[in-house]
């Protein structure tokens, strides 16, 4: 049987672990061949190394880190930030990622999601999904790595999954604006409502901050996978914890 | 003393070889990325990676006339994901295509099964049949590693080790001197690692 996945998610830039409030704020927590290292030995089931400046910017991701990431751990590690073409993702994965996430990229033109999953495999393929609550239903947000330039899309977010899924996504990350980095759980409701649209793995995103959190996106909405950053940086839990925790209420982990 | 370990790692041309020579880094073995076939005649232990689709691989090994030197190897040979599945006789992957039969068998898609993606991409649990195989030691039954495929050898005398996702397939074959491993044993954190260096003291 599949483990769940408990995967930290390290926002980088400039070269550096950094992490903010509602995508703001952003202070550094730290190096990241460190930070990569001591979550593997930790027990992370997978790293995400997400360069928040990248898409906003208009420009490519530095590829020099990915190469030492790769040759520093011996768990799968996917980066995202940035990657606007499948040149941009053949080299991240000639360097060593194991998978490339795509977020603005694939709402500005979904064919990529296709091109990619024909020229990688789907497996390497992941849609990252920004997503916030509004007048009861989710809609999609854009570059919402520089607050200045976030802005809200016309995409629903339960129609923009199955588009992504159908078009050749082999995973989904979907992140609960409303509550990243409030530590106050993730939103299982929208988890729950994209949950019921796709088969593909869903990894949940924003909100992480006690063991219950982790407990809940795995036994109420049904998440493959729980993605945390600020909960790990902090040590407010660490990997261990989170995994015998999730052992003793009977979730699949791999200990 | 023992004797060096020299590995050769075969650049079949499709694989992601970075990965495979990191892990060799950290086992501190002498490692070399090489498809010169005197060099991997050479070798004391053999790492045959890919990546991709069956059939490229074999155009690839044929295109460097890598497939008849593999055929001759003697010493271990370590196959690892499609390196593991070009290793048996035949593949149903795009329309099929014959690969180095060195392992007796055929590699067939995993069945479809309701709440079971393909590709089968991610960490499960190996059932160990060869309890006393060299590969295993200091394994444990159930241990957890990372898998990414769509296609996989079904269950036959040759298994070492077996998974169990939309039906039982081969996590590790062995067959003489060749051993093929489904999961990327270079991601697999200690497990993984543990199997490594377990092959290059064999």
């Amino acid at each position: 049987m599949l483990a769940k996945r408990i995967i930290p998610c390290l926002d980088v830039r400039d070269g550096k672990v950094v992490k903010g409030v509602q995508f703001r704020e952003h202070e550094i927590v730290g190096d990241i061949i460190e930070l990569a290292e001591r979550y593997s030995a930790e027990g992370a089931d997978e790293l995400v190394f997400y360069d928040i400046t990248a898409s906003s910017d208009g420009r490519m991701v530095d590829r020099n880190w990915i190469k030492r990431v790769a040759e520093s751990i011996d768990i799968p590690f996917c980066v995202a930030g940035g990657i606007r073409t499948v040149d941009d993702a053949r080299a991240i994965l000639a360097n060593g990622a194991d998978k490339i996430s795509i977020n603005s990229p694939a709402l500005e033109t979904p064919a990529l999601i296709e091109e990619m999953a024909k020229e990688f495999g789907i497996q390497c393929v992941v849609v990252g999904i920004d997503s916030r609550e509004q007048d009861g239903d989710y809609f999609v947000y854009q570059y919402t790595g520089d607050e200045a330039k976030t802005k809200a899309t016309q995409r629903r977010t339960l129609d923009w999954v199955s588009e992504a899924a159908s078009r050749g996504a082999g995973e989904i990350v979907l992140n609960c604006m409303n509550q990243d980095g409030m530590r106050k759980g993730y939103d299982i409701a929208q988890l729950s409502a994209v949950r019921a649209k796709i088969d593909i793995p869903l990894i949940s995103s924003g909100g992480a901050g006690a063991l219950e959190h982790f407990a809940d996106a795995f036994i109420k909405a049904h998440v493959d996978g729980a993605l945390a950053a600020s909960v790990f940086h902090k040590k407010v839990l660490t990997i261990g914890e989170v995994k015998d925790y999730l052992k003793k209420q009977g979730v699949t982990v791999r200990i | 003393m023992k004797n060096k370990t020299t590995l050769a790692i075969v650049d079949s041309g499709v694989a992601n070889l970075t990965s495979v020579m990191a892990a060799a880094k950290r086992l501190g073995s002498e490692a070399e990325i090489t498809s010169d076939p005197a060099k991997i005649k050479a070798a004391s232990k053999v790492i045959l990676p890919g990546v991709g689709a069956a059939a490229a691989a074999m155009q690839q090994l044929k295109a460097k006339n890598l497939i008849e030197t593999i055929r001759a190897l003697t010493q271990p040979v370590l196959g690892i994901c499609l390196g593991m599945q070009i290793m048996f006789e035949r593949s149903e992957e795009s329309g099929g295509c014959d690969c180095l039969g060195v392992i007796p068998g055929k590699i067939a898609r995993l069945p479809d099964k309701k709440g079971m993606p393909i590709p089968h991409m991610g960490w499960n649990s190996i059932s160990i049949r060869a309890k006393e195989h060299p590969l295993f030691k200091g394994v444990e039954d159930g241990s957890f590693v990372y898998f990414v495929h769509s296609y996989a050898a079904p269950v036959s005398e040759n298994t070492l080790a077996s998974c169990e996702y939309s039906a039982a397939f081969t996590a590790i074959a062995g067959y003489k001197n060749f051993i093929g491993c489904q999961f990327h044993p270079e991601r697999s954190s200690q497990v993984g690692q543990q199997i490594l260096q377990n092959f290059l003291d064999m």
